[in-house]
C-alpha cells in the first residue's frame, strides 16, 4: 500500500432519520485510503457501504467525525462548493450507468467538461481520449439505448475519466452487467489504479469483483469488520 | 444554463406528446391574444395611415370630431379667401367645405344594419386627397344624387355596389363609382358634393374644412388670422394629426385582448406547470447525475425554466402563425367610439406584435415552471439517484 492518504476518516458517524427512530448507517468508522489504491467495499445490504462512498464522494456528509478527501473536509464545505469539488475531484461510476438518454455518447462524457473553461476544441479532445481509453471511439454518436450494458457502463467510466480526478467511485457498478462485460469493466478500473494512478473505490457484493482491489474492506451494521 | 440547452432542447423533443398538448394550448392562447391586438392595431393604422400631411382641418373648438363640428358658410369663405391658403392653376382656393351625415345601411351579409358616415366634399375635397383613388365607375356629378364609395364599404354593405340604389333622409342615392382608400379611415366613406349634401339632409352649414397652406409656415399664420378674427373660434390642427387621434376605438379593443389573453393564460400556466411537473418526475435520476456531477441546484433551476420558455416560444410562435395566416390583411369593421358609424379596417399582424405574443407565451411559460423547477433544483442527490 501506497504511504500518502488520499482519504482520512476519522470517527465518521452518519445517522439517518426514519420517522421517530435514528438509524445509524455507520459507527465511528475511522480509514486511510492511499493514492493509488483500488479499494473494494464489501457486505451485505445495509452495512452501511453506500454511505460511506457517497460521503467520501462529497454527496452527503456525515452526521459526525471527519471525513478529509484531498485535504478538504466533506463536513465542513457548503452545498455550492461540495458541487464545484465534486466536479473538479471525483469521478463517478453508476449500478445503472445514470447515462443521459437524449444525449449522445460524446456529449455525455462531455457533460461535466461543460462546466469548465475549457474550449469546445480542448472538450473534444477530452472526450475523444476518454472514449478511446474504453475502446467507444467508433460509438461517440450513439444514444445510450443503441448500446450494450457494457458499453454504457464503459461510456460512463469515460464521462467519471473526462476531467482527470484523482479518485474515481463506483457503486456496484458491475451489478447490471453480464459477467463477460464485467471482467471487462473491473480491467478497465483496475487498469486506472494501476496505471493511471487514479484511486479507485468500489462498492460490490460480488468476491469475484472484490478481487480486482488492491485492498478489500468490509462492513457489517455500519461498523468496519476488517480492514 | 447554456451548458444545458442541448439536454433540455431534446428532453422536450423526446417528450413529444405532453409537449405538443401544452405547445397547442398556448397556441391558442396566444393566438386570441394576437388577433385582438391585431385588430386594435388595425385600427390604429388606419387612422395613422390617413390624410397629407400638407393639409390643415379646421374644426370648432371644442370639437372633439369633425361630427360634432360646425363650420357656417360664413367661417367658410372668410377662410378660404385667407392669403395663406393655396389656390390651384384656376386661382380657386383649394379648400374644401365638408359635410358629415350618418346614414344606415343595410350589411350585405343580412345581419342587420349599421351606420355609415356619408362625406360631402367639393371638387377641391377630392384634390386634397390625393391617397383615395376611383378604382371602378366614375366621380359624382353635383345635383343627379350620385356617391362614390368606399370599395370595401361596398363588400359589407347590400346596396353599395356599382348602381346600387339607396335612400336616407328622404332621398335616393346611387352608387356612380368606388374608391380605394389605401387602408385608410377613407375607406370607413361614402363620398358626394358638398352642397347636395347640404341640401338633401336640410344642413345649411358645413361640419369641418380642409385646406391647403400656401407655403409650409402659413399654419401659424392661419392660426394668427383666426385668432385675431371673433368670429372664427375654430381649431386648426395637421389633417394627419387629427386622424392620429381617432384611434379611441382602440382602446377598449386592447382591453379586451389584454383581459382575455390572462383569462386564458391562467389556464395555459397550469397545463405548463403541469407537463414540468411530469417532466421533473420522470427525470428524478437524471437531475440527481447532473447533481453529481457538479451541476448546481442554480443550473438545474434555470434548465427547467428554460425548458418551460422553450415549451410556451414553441406554443407562441405557433399561436402567431395561427392568427397570421389565417387572418393577417383579413378585412372587418367595428364601430367607431368618435362617430358611432362603421370603421372598416384590417387584421394587422406586425413583427412588433408577433413579438409581444411570443414574448407574453414565454412569461407564461416562465411562471408556470417556476414551481416545477424549483422541486427539481430541491431534490436530495441520494434520494435522486435511487428513483426507478
Amino acid at each position: 500500500m501506497a504511504q500518502t492518504p488520499i482519504v482520512r476518516i476519522r470517527e465518521l458517524t452518519r445517522v439517518f432519520r426514519q420517522g421517530e427512530i435514528n438509524v445509524t448507517a455507520l459507527d465511528r468508522i475511522s480509514l486511510d485510503i492511499a493514492a493509488g489504491e483500488f479499494l473494494t467495499l464489501m457486505g451485505p445490504s445495509g452495512s452501511g457501504k453506500s454511505t460511506l462512498l457517497h460521503i467520501i464522494a462529497g454527496i452527503d456528509r456525515p452526521t459526525s467525525g471527519d471525513c478529509i478527501v484531498q485535504e478538504h473536509n466533506i463536513a465542513e464545505m457548503n452545498e455550492s462548493a461540495l458541487a464545484d469539488w465534486r466536479n473538479q475531484n471525483v469521478g463517478f461510476v453508476f449500478q445503472t450507468f445514470n447515462l443521459i438518454p437524449v444525449l449522445s455518447a460524446f456529449e455525455n462524457v462531455e457533460l461535466p467538461l461543460l462546466l469548465t473553461r475549457l474550449s469546445g476544441k480542448e472538450r473534444r479532445r477530452l472526450v475523444t481520449t476518454a472514449l478511446e481509453m474504453v475502446g467507444l471511439a467508433d460509438r461517440m454518436k450513439h444514444l445510450p439505448k443503441q448500446l450494450s450494458g457494457g458499453q454504457q457502463q464503459r461510456v460512463a467510466i469515460a464521462r467519471a475519466l473526462v476531467t482527470d480526478p484523482k479518485l474515481i467511485v463506483a457503486d456496484e457498478p458491475t451489478g447490471n452487467l453480464d459477467s463477460h462485460s464485467a471482467a471487462d469493466v473491473l480491467e478497465i478500473l483496475r487498469t486506472l489504479s494501476r496505471d493511471a494512478g487514479k484511486t479507485v473505490i468500489m462498492v460490490t457484493h460480488d468476491p469475484k469483483a472484490a478481487a480486482y482491489g488492491s485492498r478489500s474492506i468490509h462492513l457489517e451494521k455500519g461498523e468496519l469488520v476488517t480492514n | 444554463m447554456l451548458h444545458l440547452f442541448k439536454y433540455h432542447y431534446r428532453s422536450v423533443v423526446v417528450r413529444w406528446r405532453s409537449t405538443i398538448a401544452t405547445v397547442l394550448g398556448l397556441a391558442l392562447v396566444i393566438a386570441v391574444f394576437v388577433l385582438i391586438q391585431s385588430l386594435a392595431v388595425g385600427i390604429e393604422k388606419s387612422s395613422g395611415n390617413t390624410g397629407d400631411p400638407r393639409n390643415l382641418l379646421i374644426t370648432r373648438q371644442g370639437a372633439l370630431a369633425e361630427t360634432t363640428s360646425v363650420v357656417t358658410r360664413e367661417q367658410f369663405n372668410i377662410i378660404r379667401y385667407l392669403p395663406a391658403v393655396a389656390r390651384d392653376a384656376a386661382g380657386t382656393p383649394l379648400a374644401s367645405g365638408d359635410v358629415l351625415i350618418i346614414v344606415n345601411l343595410p350589411r350585405r351579409d343580412g345581419t342587420g344594419s349599421a351606420n355609415v358616415m356619408l362625406r360631402g366634399l367639393a371638387p377641391a375635397g377630392i384634390a386634397l386627397r390625393p391617397q383615395v383613388s376611383l378604382v371602378e365607375g366614375r366621380w359624382f356629378e353635383p345635383g343627379r344624387r350620385e356617391v362614390v364609395a368606399s370599395r370595401r364599404l361596398a363588400n359589407r354593405f347590400a346596396d353599395l355596389h356599382l348602381g346600387g340604389k339607396f335612400k336616407s333622409g328622404g332621398v335616393e342615392l346611387t352608387v356612380v363609382g368606388l374608391f380605394d382608400g389605401q387602408r385608410s379611415a377613407f375607406d370607413s366613406e361614402l363620398w358626394l358634393d358638398a352642397d347636395e349634401a347640404r341640401s338633401a339632409f336640410e344642413r345649411p352649414d358645413y361640419s369641418s374644412m380642409l385646406l391647403r397652406p400656401a407655403t409650409d409656415d402659413a399654419l401659424a399664420e392661419i392660426r394668427k388670422a383666426l385668432e385675431a378674427d371673433r368670429r372664427l373660434k375654430m381649431k386648426v390642427v395637421r389633417e394627419v394629426d387629427y386622424y392620429k387621434e381617432q384611434t379611441r376605438t382602440a382602446g377598449p379593443i386592447k382591453w379586451l385582448g389584454n383581459g382575455l389573453a390572462i383569462v386564458m393564460s391562467i389556464g395555459a400556466l397550469f397545463a405548463a406547470m403541469n407537463t414540468l411537473y411530469a417532466s421533473v418526475g420522470a427525470r428524478t435520476r437524471e437531475i440527481g447525475t447532473l447533481r453529481v456531477l457538479g451541476y448546481r441546484r442554480r443550473s438545474i433551476l434555470l434548465g427547467f425554466l428554460l425548458e418551460g420558455a422553450l415549451i410556451a416560444g414553441f406554443g407562441g410562435a405557433l399561436g402567431c402563425a395561427i392568427a397570421y395566416f389565417g387572418w393577417n390583411g383579413y378585412s372587418t369593421g367595428t364601430l367607431g367610439w368618435e362617430t358611432f358609424t362603421e370603421v372598416v379596417f384590417d387584421f394587422q399582424i406586425t413583427p412588433a406584435l408577433a413579438a409581444k405574443g411570443i414574448l407574453f407565451a414565454i412569461g407564461v411559460g416562465l411562471i408556470g415552471s417556476f414551481l416545477p423547477a424549483l422541486r427539481a433544483a430541491r431534490l436530495p442527490v441520494i434520494a435522486s439517484l435511487k428513483s426507478a
